[in-house]
């Protein structure tokens, strides 16, 4: 009984090598490495892609944006994915298209009267130089700090973007965009920054220097904190990749990125 | 033919076992080969004694977060331990053996909750709590310490309650024959004959709030700092790895791999003292 199973078995397995084996060769195939951030957005894209182009394979990886550039120089990837505010300078020698953007907004509790701070705020706020509400308009309770773990893409850019930034170290650190929002919408006192992506009505996006965080104000080039999301490759694209570039930065592309809570390239 | 099966048997049997044991081994070379180099590079006093972790500016003092781990541990004892005790010892002696064994699985079905539904709870019911009566962010060593008492009461009822089961009965019988009360007998002579499972139960609980990251990094707030009062958001050992795992590149990752030791030394030495506990308990009896 025992060794008619094991055969069976064996058979399964032999034919599933063979299909596999059998069907991987006549398809272009390529592979994108890189940024958490844009990892969901380029599965579905890719997704949507393959499901029209069957003879194309494409791979999504994560990794961060810091191995999106390496994998891309290296050639582990014909396409790099960085959501960073400037490349490295080893980026220098990679072609880059900015295919979304992402607004950071600064968000408080519901409860909180304060509903505007300029940027110079933000940066005494998670500087630990202010310290009190009171000192931004609002009730006189202390200020709680809220960010990510140092290494986060949104983190390094929101530091970038505000400058001159040394994150207090009475800050709670959460490490993920939804755990931060979580956070601030449970303490009324808290402030933490997140992707425009993951706004909703449980927390409130205050001003930054007279502009909400909204699609137009960033498209108006009025909000400050955007970061870019680039993809990068070693050199010209392979048609391949080429096409799928294009696929992304085609209107079908363009709006199932904005659908999903990014902001067009353009 | 079934001396053959059996020998395949028992072949494969100490291929598991040993399995185990090589896993352990690997999992120690490898924690030790990746960590210990920093150790060196960076000045184990530097390391351990450094209060600043800023891994951008490349410093990595760790002094914080052991102080982190060692009051939330301590915590998680002060309100796991006297629990989980008084429940071992009402659990063998107040009551008849019927509820044991019905009260003794359903505690060790604790243990089976995932650590994560913990965190949860901590988050949305425990740390709004003390925001609300205590102050604080609320995200705190307090709540961290709540939350790993209760998660380390299964270990402990469970072990003491063994431990206190094996006392002989004659025991009891004799210090009730001297005219000691319930409760004198209970705990002049039955929990000190119990005593160094008891110890063990302990040890092998703190081992466990140690180690614990999931909850932790989800209620205790993960500053960067050492805290001052148990109000605190701090971020323990445990936490700091897998907050930072993710990105970690080139010093940086060598930096948490030595964390990685700390714990890794901190374990096994609570492991061997728990070990030597239980040991020194059977010698005596």
């Amino acid at each position: 009984m025992l060794q008619r199973w094991m055969g069976w078995m064996g058979l399964a397995f032999l034919a599933g090598a063979l299909a596999l084996s059998g069907c991987g060769k006549q398809r272009a195939a390529f592979t994108m490495a890189g940024s958490t951030a844009f990892q969901p957005f380029a599965e579905k894209l890719a997704d949507q892609y393959m499901a029209v182009h069957p003879d194309v394979a494409i791979t999504v990886q994560g990794g961060g944006s810091a191995v999106g550039v390496q994998a891309a120089l290296s050639g582990a990837a014909q396409i790099g994915m960085a959501d960073l505010v400037t490349l490295p300078p080893e980026a220098a020698a990679l072609k880059n298209v900015v295919v979304a953007r992402d607004g950071i907004a600064i968000v408080v509790s519901p409860k909180n009267p304060v509903t505007q701070l300029t940027l110079d705020q933000v940066r005494r706020i998670f500087n630990g130089e202010i310290r009190t509400w009171k000192a931004l308009g609002g009730e006189d309770t202390p200020v709680r700090v809220v960010s990510r773990e140092a290494g986060s893409g949104t983190r390094s850019s929101f530091e970038q973007i505000v400058g001159n930034l040394k994150l207090t170290s009475e800050a709670i650190i959460q490490d993920s965009n939804g755990t931060i929002r979580e956070t601030v919408a449970n303490d009324a006192n808290s402030i933490g920054y997140l992707s425009h992506g993951l706004l909703n009505d449980r927390i409130k996006a205050v001003q930054v220097d007279g502009y909400l965080c909204t699609e137009e104000s960033i498209m108006a080039g009025h909000y400050r904190l955007v970061r870019p999301i680039y993809l990068l490759t070693r050199g010209e694209p392979a048609p391949t990749s080429k096409a799928f570039l294009d696929y992304i930065l085609s209107e079908e592309g363009q709006s199932m990125i904005h659908s999903n809570g990014l902001i067009r390239a353009k | 033919m079934k001396i053959n099966s059996e020998q395949i048997v028992r072949r494969a049997l100490m291929l598991v076992a040993f399995s185990a044991l090589a896993s352990l081994l690997l999992i120690a070379v490898f924690i030790l080969k990746e960590g210990v180099p920093f150790l060196f590079k960076y000045g184990p006093l530097n390391f351990l004694l450094g209060s600043i972790w800023d891994p951008q500016a490349g410093q990595f003092g760790i002094y914080p977060m052991i102080v982190a781990s060692l009051w939330v541990t301590l915590g998680a004892m002060a309100i796991g331990a006297p629990l989980g005790i008084a429940g071992a010892i009402f659990l063998n002696e107040f009551v008849p053996r019927s509820v044991l064994r019905v009260v003794k699985p359903a505690i060790e079905l604790l243990a089976g909750i995932p650590s994560v539904v913990y965190g949860f709870l901590g988050v949305m019911v425990l740390a709004p709590f003390i925001r609300a009566h205590l102050g604080g962010p609320g995200l705190s060593v307090l709540a961290a310490s709540v939350i790993l008492g209760i998660m380390v009461l299964p270990t402990v009822i469970s072990i003491s309650t063994d431990a206190i089961g094996a006392v002989p009965n004659s025991y009891r019988e004799g210090a009730l024959a001297l005219g000691a009360t319930r409760w004198q007998s209970v705990h002049m002579v039955t929990v000190k004959a119990a005593r160094s499972g008891i110890i063990a139960s302990i040890i092998l609980a703190m081992g466990r709030a140690l180690g614990e990251t999931m909850a932790v990094i989800m209620v205790v707030g993960n500053a960067v700092k050492v805290p001052h009062s148990a109000l605190d958001s701090a971020r323990t050992l445990t936490a700091n790895i897998a907050l930072e795992m993710g990105y970690a590149t080139g010093l940086h990752r060598e930096a948490l791999f030595a964390t990685g030791v700390v714990l890794f030394v901190v374990i096994m030495i609570l492991n061997a003292l728990a070990t030597s506990a239980i040991k020194a308990g059977s010698r005596r009896s």
